[in-house]
């Protein structure tokens, strides 16, 4: 009984959430609860075998069979479409966990030592951020190769120091308030302070930043796999399938189209969703 | 400035020097992050043994003939040498030779840094105007449907892939209306009609996220000042509305502006990677693509190293125009 009270009443905090969102953030949401659908069910709902060479014409235009045409060599673009979405949306939130979590570990082990381990830690962030995000991605990529482990270490390591520098903001700020003191006079030990009392109350900016880091990293591996440098054949995120059709270009092939739009209403949906979160103050910084 | 003529002007003269002092250290600051900048990348660069000696020579060299060329490159010097050598040719204009096309890196640079200076260029000729007048416009329109609707216009175009604008681009202008070519080509003896219309989708694809961006904080800073009691002062004073905002709001609002515009401004050294690439333009973010694909690591560092020097340059001008803009930041 209490389980199913308990089930309601989340079912209605998650309804006056989506009540209170202005139009553009209830948009926002639909796309990218759709796009997170499609990544997790998208290869079953493929009406064609990824690789499979299913017509004669090539750059073919939308019709019954073809929802989304044919790409550069024949094959289904929709059924590529749906699983190269889930390389873009899973490679991107690995690396936005990733980012996010060392970044905020980092952030929090700096505040609570303080000192020179603050200072050198903050300097060397301070650094990395000052490498414009794709030249960084470029020179990574050239040192150690992209295997689809390697891009979303890379994706991690470039947006990581961003956070760090949010999560030592709001951690600092915290750490000065009274019931951080109290806890620190009780005698409790740094791991406990910043686990405990700090980490909890920057949840929700966390969660923004979170969201921010991903459509970020969309972005950049979209990009990097556009140049041919990210996702490598025979796999395929959108990027890829962006960098496959470029010869439909001159004609504005459907094959070319549809990946793109895919990109675009996966981060615009994200970002539209973040600007209307409560709370929220900030504007987009210029980090892309 | 109006902002200076607001502080009381005791000592004007250790004011400027204070400033000049503050603009100084700031200076200093991004020297020293792209001293580190530079150490960041060149490290991360020699981090694998594979290189291009490797790579030119192919599977069947023996070692002797890599070691060899290896020597002749300075390739097998230690790793601080190299560094220090690399950063004395560079301040020289010699950053070494490219191991694959053969010819001094400073060579294959001078020639594409001009494209990029003139796509550059003309992408901030025509993003600063406009992106300045959607701001102003509906900061001053602020909280009305059209307001509104440009805010979530921008906000859209913030998170828009390069590769989508330049589609649609080419799908509209050049395929359906037949204006623009969709491959930009650069000869030397172009017509102005020719030359701007070989830029224009290029041009395009890389102003609509700058502008979006520009926009937005400018529409902030402006925002910022209209809720200033100065406003409300002038308003009650039965200012008009142009003169408000042209006399009493912008000189107020030009320093945060001018860190809007440098900082929006970064982003087109990003964004000029991919827009190269897709209408085959022969710039320095393509070269620095293909340094990659060739592992090519001298002109793959230089490449990162301008480009990195810009964007601090950029931001260290957005740093100042703040410095100039804002009394208080000057005593801190």
């Amino acid at each position: 009984m209490s389980g199913a009270g308990a089930v309601t009443r989340q079912q209605s905090r998650m309804r006056s959430f989506f009540a209170e969102l202005p139009l553009a953030g209830k948009i926002g949401f639909a796309l990218v609860v759709f796009w997170l659908a499609v990544a997790v069910l998208g290869p079953l709902l493929a009406p064609y075998p990824v690789g499979a060479f299913v017509t004669n014409d090539v750059f073919e235009d939308s019709s019954i069979h073809h929802w989304l045409g044919s790409d550069y060599l024949g094959r289904d673009v929709l059924s590529r479409l749906l699983l190269g979405a889930r390389y873009t949306i899973g490679l991107a939130l690995g690396g936005a966990v990733l980012a996010v979590v060392t970044g905020t570990a980092l952030a929090l082990f700096a505040t609570v030592n303080r000192g020179w381990t603050d200072e050198a830690l903050s300097r060397f962030m301070d650094t990395l951020i000052s490498i414009p995000s794709r030249i960084f991605a470029l020179v990574l990529v050239a040192a150690f190769g992209s295997s689809l482990l390697l891009l979303l270490l890379i994706a991690a390591i470039i947006y990581m120091p961003g956070n760090y520098r949010i999560a030592r903001s709001l951690a600092v700020n915290l750490n000065e308030m009274d019931y951080v003191q109290v806890a620190r006079a009780r005698g409790e030990g740094s791991v406990y302070v910043a686990a405990v009392e700090i980490l909890p109350n920057m949840l929700n900016p966390l969660l923004a930043d979170f969201a921010l880091r991903f459509m970020f990293i969309v972005l950049l591996l979209a990009s990097l796999s556009f140049l041919g440098l990210g996702v490598q054949p025979p796999d395929a995120d959108l990027g890829s399938l962006v960098r496959e059709n470029v010869s439909g270009l001159p004609d504005g092939a459907l094959a070319i189209l549809a990946p793109s739009v895919a990109i675009a209403t996966i981060t615009v949906g994200v970002n539209l969703l973040i600007d209307a979160l409560p709370g929220r103050t900030r504007s987009v910084p210029a980090e892309r | 400035m109006a902002s200076i003529a607001a502080n009381p002007p005791k000592r004007p003269s250790s004011t400027v020097r204070e400033i000049l002092l503050l603009i100084l250290i700031r200076t200093a600051y991004a020297l020293l992050t792209l001293f580190l900048v530079s150490i960041v990348v060149f490290v991360i660069s020699g981090l694998l043994p594979g290189d291009a000696a490797q790579e030119m020579l192919g599977q069947s060299a023996t070692p002797g003939q890599v070691a060899a060329l290896r020597h002749e490159y300075g390739l097998d010097l230690p790793a601080h040498i190299r560094y220090l050598s690399w950063v004395r040719g560079m301040f020289g204009g010699n950053a070494g030779r490219s191991i694959v096309a053969n010819m001094p890196v400073s060579e294959i640079i001078a020639d594409r840094l001009p494209n990029s200076l003139v796509l550059a260029g003309l992408t901030t000729a025509i993003a600063v105007p406009l992106a300045l007048f959607i701001g102003i416009y509906s900061a001053v329109k602020r909280g009305t449907l059209i307001d509104r609707a440009l805010n979530i216009t921008t906000l859209s175009m913030v998170a828009m892939p390069e590769f989508l604008v330049a589609t649609i681009g080419v799908l509209i202008f050049a395929v359906h209306l037949r204006w623009l070519p969709s491959i930009t080509l650069t000869s030397k003896d172009t017509t102005w009609g020719e030359f701007l219309r070989s830029y224009a989708l290029p041009v395009l694809s890389l102003a609509v996220v700058v502008i979006a961006q520009m926009a937005r904080m400018t529409r902030a800073a402006v925002v910022d000042q209209l809720g200033r009691p100065y406003v409300e002062m002038a308003v009650l004073k039965g200012v008009p509305p142009r003169r408000l905002i042209l006399w009493h709001v912008l000189p107020n609002a030009i320093g945060p502006i001018a860190n809007a515009v440098a900082l929006s401004l970064s982003y087109l050294l990003g964004g000029a990677i991919i827009v190269e690439t897709i209408f085959n333009y022969p710039g320095l973010a393509s070269l620095m693509v293909n340094a990659v694909t060739s592992r090519d690591m001298a002109l793959l560092q230089t490449c990162a190293m301008i480009f990195c020097g810009a964007y601090l340059l950029l931001v260290l001008i957005a740093d100042v125009a703040a410095i100039l803009a804002n009394p208080r930041l000057r005593s801190q």
